[in-house]
């Protein structure tokens, strides 16, 4: 199914391609030049993009939910996203107060994605610090989201000392963008990716352990701290390089989880993570496809479609919170 | 009573048990010295507030002593990793598992976690322990049900067939009889009795089932505001240590029928 999607996803856009000539393409079999430019250089690392964001998203929110034993986690939530968010806003927007050479090395791509990572890595340490000390795991919410509204605030903030100029290039960062990659930034996405993947695929066991609950888990001799750390960084790795590259895409990482344990009715991770993994691939090639606007010259922003299809998902699950899978 | 060949699972020397917090140590009970046999069970009681839970939490690790030493066969758990702890002592906590989405065979299976390799693959082995501790509970029939699924005496059974499976010299239950009838509050502590006796494990479980452990119970441990008894209850019923666990004005333990009677 992922590879069904996968090329309907490469055969969508504004300019028509047949779909013969996308697999001709992909060969390297094509007469048309300027399709064979689109599809090499624009669609195929926006495809393989959004397989990356979409099941990379929905692992960090299955480990966040899994972590903080609590079914409405996910890297929105709990202020993963907003600190991204910050350390991108300190980065454009903050750049016109340094001025001059500095600045233009600020907003480079790179420095983005390092801001993205180390804000979202340093926001969600806080929340695992500040929810030690708590028990109620409502609690560690209310705390995620008041993170979130510390970063906003402060995200505001500067964009009133900002210019135009930055503020829109901010804006744009925040609608979410899967496009803008060239395959040697898509390869460095990849790889930090593919770290926190292994990270991930290293704490299955534990993760099933977290399951029973952190007290239990310890008394089947997980060693707690170093597994929660291990998460935690996976998450970060996952969410923030995601965040970085692609914008704050929204309850992506919330609801694939919650859709894949409804549908493979199981919380062994063992299913899940790669369950999660192709499934997210799937619905971000799908809400992609969407964005596109198939027979038209626009693309949507593509968080507006991962809302739309996410909103709707968490009021369900509310609403039929009784039978709800965990 | 002759005893058989001795072997101490669990031993307590000079314990001191509390918490430590800014404002100084809060000693809960202190100079706990107390000895659990191979194949025994044990039933710990005290009134509410005493520091049972304290003290099983000292025990499981989970904080640690102010004075004293624990050994589990005749190792000081400070000196065990937690995966070794791991193949030593089991638990069943009071607290709710995080995911009912388990079904009974997943939760029971997680108990061999110490043993399996890094993804938790089972081996046949694992598979015939986690067989056996499902027979071993009567719950075989439940085995595809899902967590949510049960009742408060049927989860109670799984998670201590999930104790069972993690094949360890000791279990230790924390009121692993509240919230459920009498008829469920009997039979889990006969089924612990039952294993006690088959496994050869020691099973120590904190209650307030007085009357239950003294009937099923090999040995009694009293907490009482002063200090920590142990015994057969046949000898803390004759030495009067059960009069010392409830204040006296309302209840009175009635050492004829082995009961506590309300006082007229």
């Amino acid at each position: 199914m992922l590879i069904i999607f996968f090329f309907v996803n490469i055969s969508l856009g504004s300019v028509s391609i047949p779909t013969l000539e996308i697999f001709k393409s992909l060969v390297g079999d094509i007469d048309n030049e300027s399709w064979q430019y689109i599809i090499q250089n624009y669609r195929l690392p926006k495809a393989f993009t959004a397989i990356l964001v979409g099941s990379g998203l929905g692992i960090s929110g299955l480990l966040m939910q899994t972590l903080f034993r609590n079914p409405l986690a996910g890297p929105f939530v709990l202020g993963i996203s907003s600190g991204a968010s910050l350390g991108v806003a300190l980065v454009i927007l903050g750049s016109g107060l340094f001025g001059g050479v500095f600045a233009s090395l600020l907003t480079s791509k790179w420095s983005i994605v390092v801001a993205a990572s180390l804000g979202s890595f340093l926001v969600l340490l806080a929340v695992m610090i500040v929810s030690s000390r708590v028990r109620d795991t409502m609690a560690i919410l209310i705390i995620g989201l008041m993170f979130g509204s510390i970063t906003s605030a402060v995200v505001s903030v500067l964009s009133y000392f900002s210019s135009a100029e930055e503020l829109q290039q901010y804006i744009f960062w925040g609608f979410g963008s899967l496009g803008n990659l060239s395959w040697k930034e898509l390869f460095i996405f990849f790889l930090i990716y593919l770290a926190g993947i292994l990270m991930t695929i290293s704490s299955i066991k534990g993760l099933n352990t977290l399951l029973l609950g952190e007290n239990y888990a310890k008394s089947l001799g997980l060693k707690l701290k170093q597994s929660r750390l291990v998460i935690i960084i996976a998450t970060s790795l996952l969410a923030g390089t995601i965040t970085a590259f692609a914008g704050p895409i929204a309850f992506i990482g919330l609801a694939i989880p919650h859709m894949t344990r409804q549908i493979f009715h199981t919380s062994n991770h063992k299913i899940l993570l790669p369950a999660v993994f192709l499934f997210g691939g799937i619905v971000m090639l799908i809400c992609d496809s969407i964005a596109q606007l198939p027979t038209s010259d626009y693309t949507l922003p593509i968080n507006a479609i991962t809302s739309l299809v996410g909103a709707p998902v968490v009021i369900w699950l509310l609403t039929r919170k009784r039978k709800m899978f965990f | 009573m002759i005893k058989k060949e001795q072997h101490i699972v669990l031993e307590t020397k000079n314990l001191s048990v509390g918490y430590t917090s800014k404002k100084g140590t809060n000693v809960i009970a202190d100079g706990i010295n107390i000895t659990l046999q191979k194949g025994q069970l044990i039933g710990l009681v005290g009134a509410n507030g005493i520091g049972k839970s304290t003290l099983l939490r000292t025990l499981t690790t989970v904080q640690k002593p102010l004075q004293g030493d624990i050994f589990i066969n005749s190792k000081s758990i400070r000196d065990y990793t937690t995966v070794e702890l791991a193949k030593q002592l089991s638990l069943v906590l009071t607290e709710q598992i995080a995911s009912k989405n388990l079904s009974v065979f997943e939760l029971v299976a997680l108990g061999r976690q110490p043993y399996t390799n890094w993804v938790g693959s089972l081996s046949a082995d694992d598979l015939a322990i986690i067989e056996n501790a499902l027979q071993q509970t009567n719950i075989v029939p439940l085995k595809d049900k899902k967590c949510f699924e049960l009742s408060d005496g049927q989860l109670q059974k799984v998670m201590i067939a999930r104790a069972l499976a993690q094949d360890t010299d000791l279990i230790i239950l924390d009121e692993p009889t509240t919230h459920l009838d009498m008829y469920h509050k009997a039979y889990i502590l006969k089924l612990l009795q039952r294993l006690a006796k088959e496994t050869g494990k020691t099973i120590l479980f904190s209650s307030h089932e007085i009357d239950l452990a003294i009937q099923l119970c090999d040995v009694m441990i009293v907490m009482n505001s002063t200090s920590v008894i142990s015994g057969t209850p046949c000898h803390l019923i004759s030495d009067g240590t059960f009069n010392t666990l409830f204040p006296e004005d309302l209840i009175a333990f009635d050492q004829n029928t082995g009961s506590f009677k309300v006082k007229k």
